[in-house]
């Protein structure tokens, strides 16, 4: 109970291939996978039960889930392409948090239904405006580049 | 839906993240204690699955979409599920600070749940 030093994770992977699964980055991938189920649920019932009503805001919706769970995918995958993807996707969720986020403030007729980016993500207590900036945080903390080439294989 | 049943859940989901949470920056990794919290949490959640079938041949109907709100419980029940089986795999005190993110996540859930079941007529 007192092996405290699983911060710099290499040592709880057991290997010496560096992942990006360490340390706080497991509780990062913990809520894109939890935002990802959100969201996937969420556009699941838009989807199913009232698609006809907003058909753009529910796609959009549709479309936000997929790029949360290939975030999710990317972010626990090794490689360089993957991280390149984590970027991609981390950047297209900010991109759409703030872009929706703000159309959704200066002209709420335009997005009458909630997707999950309206109003900066407030449907999810921020977390959609919150979690990219944090992902992009970690991700140019952990290229991979700096800590080594062999995870590039992938 | 039972109301004081939920808020009972509700109450039991927060106290067993913000536990699990403290535990995990505290450096513990998973024990009894937060294993068992977050396996409380999942046990709450089966009785309202439970609850939430019998509830409306008792006249207890759900006001608002019936889809949404089983969505919202499928999904909740499978988040302590994927949370233990992530510390049970990972030893390491970041799998306690993420079953404690899975119970407060499951609390959100069962508070849209509650609003869905209760105040969408409004």
């Amino acid at each position: 109970m007192n092996e405290l030093r699983t911060d710099s994770g290499d040592t709880s992977t057991g290997t010496k291939t560096p992942a990006r699964v360490t340390g706080i980055g497991r509780v990062l991938i913990a809520v894109y996978g939890v935002l990802a189920l959100a969201a996937t649920g969420r556009s699941f019932v838009q989807i199913v039960s009232k698609f006809d009503e907003a058909p753009v805001a529910y796609a959009l919706s549709a479309l936000a889930a997929v790029v949360y769970i290939v975030a999710t995918i990317a972010l626990i995958n090794r490689g360089a392409a993957w991280y390149r993807v984590a970027w991609i996707t981390i950047g297209f969720e900010l991109l759409g948090v703030l872009v929706i986020g703000t159309l959704s403030l200066v002209d709420p007729e335009l997005f009458p239904h909630d997707t999950v980016w309206s109003f900066y993500g407030r449907g999810y207590l921020f977390i959609p405006l919150v979690l990219p900036i944090l992902g992009m945080w970690w991700l140019t903390r952990h290229a991979p580049a700096r800590t080594a080439r062999d995870g590039a294989a992938a | 839906m039972i109301e004081w049943f939920t808020y009972l859940q509700l109450g039991v989901a927060i106290i067993a993240g913000l536990l699990c949470l403290g535990l995990g920056i505290a450096g513990r990794k998973p024990t009894d204690l937060s294993m068992g919290a977050t396996a409380l949490v999942e046990l709450l959640l089966i009785v309202q699955l439970v609850v939430a079938i019998v509830a409306p041949f008792t006249g207890n109907q759900a006001t608002g979409s019936l889809l949404e709100f089983y969505t919202y419980l499928v999904s909740a029940i499978l988040l302590p599920l994927a949370g233990a089986a992530w510390a049970l795999i990972e030893r390491s005190r970041w799998s306690t600070i993420i079953l404690g993110v899975v119970c407060l996540s499951v609390a959100v859930m069962v508070y849209r749940m509650l609003q869905i079941w209760t105040v969408q007529g409004v």
